[in-house]
């Protein structure tokens, strides 16, 4: 099945796109698409100069620095929340240790039979520092949005907006260069939504690039620097905020835009 | 109720008196310990099964690998235990001229026989987690191998630890067969007291009770570790 028709877009470090559009337009598809979290069955992602929908490139290491958030939050269930937070940089540090101290002991076997001079990189840290370190982060982030409190307390004793701020923290602990939201707010009740918001707007205003899959309006003209209207798998119409909320071109804009606003 | 008196008494001649008693604590042993060891390689090789048949099939190496595991499981599933216990002792071993202990015997072929079960249940386990757990840990950048490992399967287990404990309770009756192959468990034991005593009702009363004692115990301890998983829910 063809969701995405010939999508051409090129989004640069610190824009924010907003995507709207009417349900089943391939939205959420096209965020996805951009972590390869969907496969595309044909063309390419290219980030930082890197074709990412390659099935040869390990897409892990390009994944570690974009951040995603989902609708429906998808904390582990069984890690308490600091875990949570914690489990991404700690894993993959202490990976990245193990691949270090690998390639130098392989060197060091290279250089001894050769008489070469391979580089040997020097180990900074060590096990225990980048398990501190990621703690450190984890905590600093959680007393940002006023949750330190709920470190130990597992995703099933929160409610849905602490649920969605821990899962935006989560993503930011990996200090991402781009952070993409999956409807960020549609699964919330109505009071928590500004919390969220609001977080992300802050976010935002750090100059994070961002690409939010959205149905708040208001909150695309407010953050977004470009607000993307697609439909049927087709980007129909971009621009900025203003001109697209106040002076829509293609005439299905004009009518999804006459329903939501 | 004087006959059963006179049969009590002369169980207790051969349970006490002889070695009647050894023979049931070796017979008790043998069964917890093919039990035991025979659920721990079952549960290590149904979540290796498990996880192959959860894993995406686009390339051609884990559909080969799939197709082997569901061999794997047809086979046995589609064969008694007993029937796998004598293949293994009778045929295999004599076959690669090994002469390996029946008890060990048992514990592989029970082993490899609740691996095919745990397959399974390990399998409906993990495809009862939110799908939405293995992609945000796939969106952090984590391996499909430590996304599953650190995130999925955990929850997984959690799922299936009372289908589990059935598993291991079901095992614990199944080794009651072993003695096909010439390993000493519970009726070995209660056999021989049967057999020395001339009379087989207390012994066979008492194999029973042991069953039932050693079952409840399980189900016990499997409700206890339940109880410490399920911390991480609102409900407990």
């Amino acid at each position: 099945m063809e969701v995405l028709k010939g999508i051409t877009t090129t989004i640069k470090e610190g824009e924010k796109v907003a995507i709207i559009g009417p349900s089943g337009s391939g939205k959420s598809t096209f965020l996805r698409c951009l972590n390869c979290l969907e496969d595309p069955t044909s063309g390419s992602i290219i980030f930082e100069g890197v074709d990412i929908a390659d099935m040869r490139v390990d897409i892990n290491q390009y994944r570690r620095h974009m951040g995603m958030v989902f609708q429906h939050f998808n904390l582990f269930n069984n890690k308490t929340v600091l875990e949570n937070i914690m489990l991404a940089p700690v894993c993959l540090g202490l990976q990245d240790l193990r691949a270090q101290k690998f390639q130098n002991s392989l060197a060091r076997v290279k250089n001894f039979i050769t008489g070469g001079k391979a580089p040997v990189n020097e180990i900074t840290k060590t096990k225990n520092e980048i398990i501190e370190e990621a703690r450190e982060n984890a905590m600093r982030l959680l007393k940002r949005i006023g949750l330190e409190d709920k470190a130990n307390a597992y995703p099933s004793t929160l409610s849905g907006g602490q649920k969605q701020r821990i899962a935006i923290i989560r993503a930011l602990a990996m200090k991402p260069k781009v952070m993409l939201f999956d409807e960020p707010t549609s699964a919330l009740d109505p009071e928590m939504v500004g919390e969220v918001l609001d977080l992300i707007k802050q976010v935002a205003e750090e100059g994070m690039t961002m690409v939010i899959v959205t149905h708040e309006m208001g909150f695309a003209r407010e953050v977004a620097t470009r607000v993307m209207f697609m439909d049927d798998g087709r980007i129909l119409e971009e621009n900025t905020p203003q001109e697209l909320f106040s002076n829509p071109k293609h005439p299905r804009t004009r009518e999804f835009l006459s329903k939501v606003l | 109720m004087g006959s059963f008196g006179k049969k009590l008494k002369r169980f207790w001649t051969v349970f006490y008196e002889y070695d009647g008693y050894q023979r049931v604590l070796l017979g008790l042993r043998n069964t917890v310990y093919i039990a035991v060891l025979g659920l721990a390689i079952g549960i290590v090789i149904g979540t290796i099964i498990a996880i192959i048949e959860v894993f995406p099939k686009y390339k051609r190496l884990p559909r080969i690998l799939d197709g082997i595991c569901r061999f794997y499981v047809g086979l046995f599933r589609g064969t008694p235990v007993v029937v796998q216990l004598l293949v293994a002792y009778y045929v295999v071993l004599p076959l690669i001229g090994s002469n390996l202990p029946a008890l060990n015997v048992c514990v592989i072929v029970f082993g490899l026989n609740s691996g095919a079960y745990v397959s399974e249940i390990m399998r409906s386990g993990i495809m009862s987690v939110d799908p939405g757990q293995l992609e945000a840990a796939r969106a952090l950048g984590l391996s499909y191998r430590v996304s599953m490992m650190k995130v999925v399967v955990p929850q997984a287990v959690k799922n299936i630890l009372p289908t589990l404990g059935n598993e291991f309770i079901a095992l614990i009756k199944e080794t009651s067969v072993v003695s096909f192959v010439g390993a000493a468990d519970l009726y070995v034991a209660f056999n021989y007291i049967g057999t020395n005593s001339y009379e087989f009702m207390v012994p066979y009363l008492v194999m029973a009770l042991i069953y039932i004692v050693l079952v409840m115990t399980i189900a016990f301890f499997v409700r206890i570790m339940e109880r410490s998983l399920r911390k991480s829910d609102r409900r407990n």
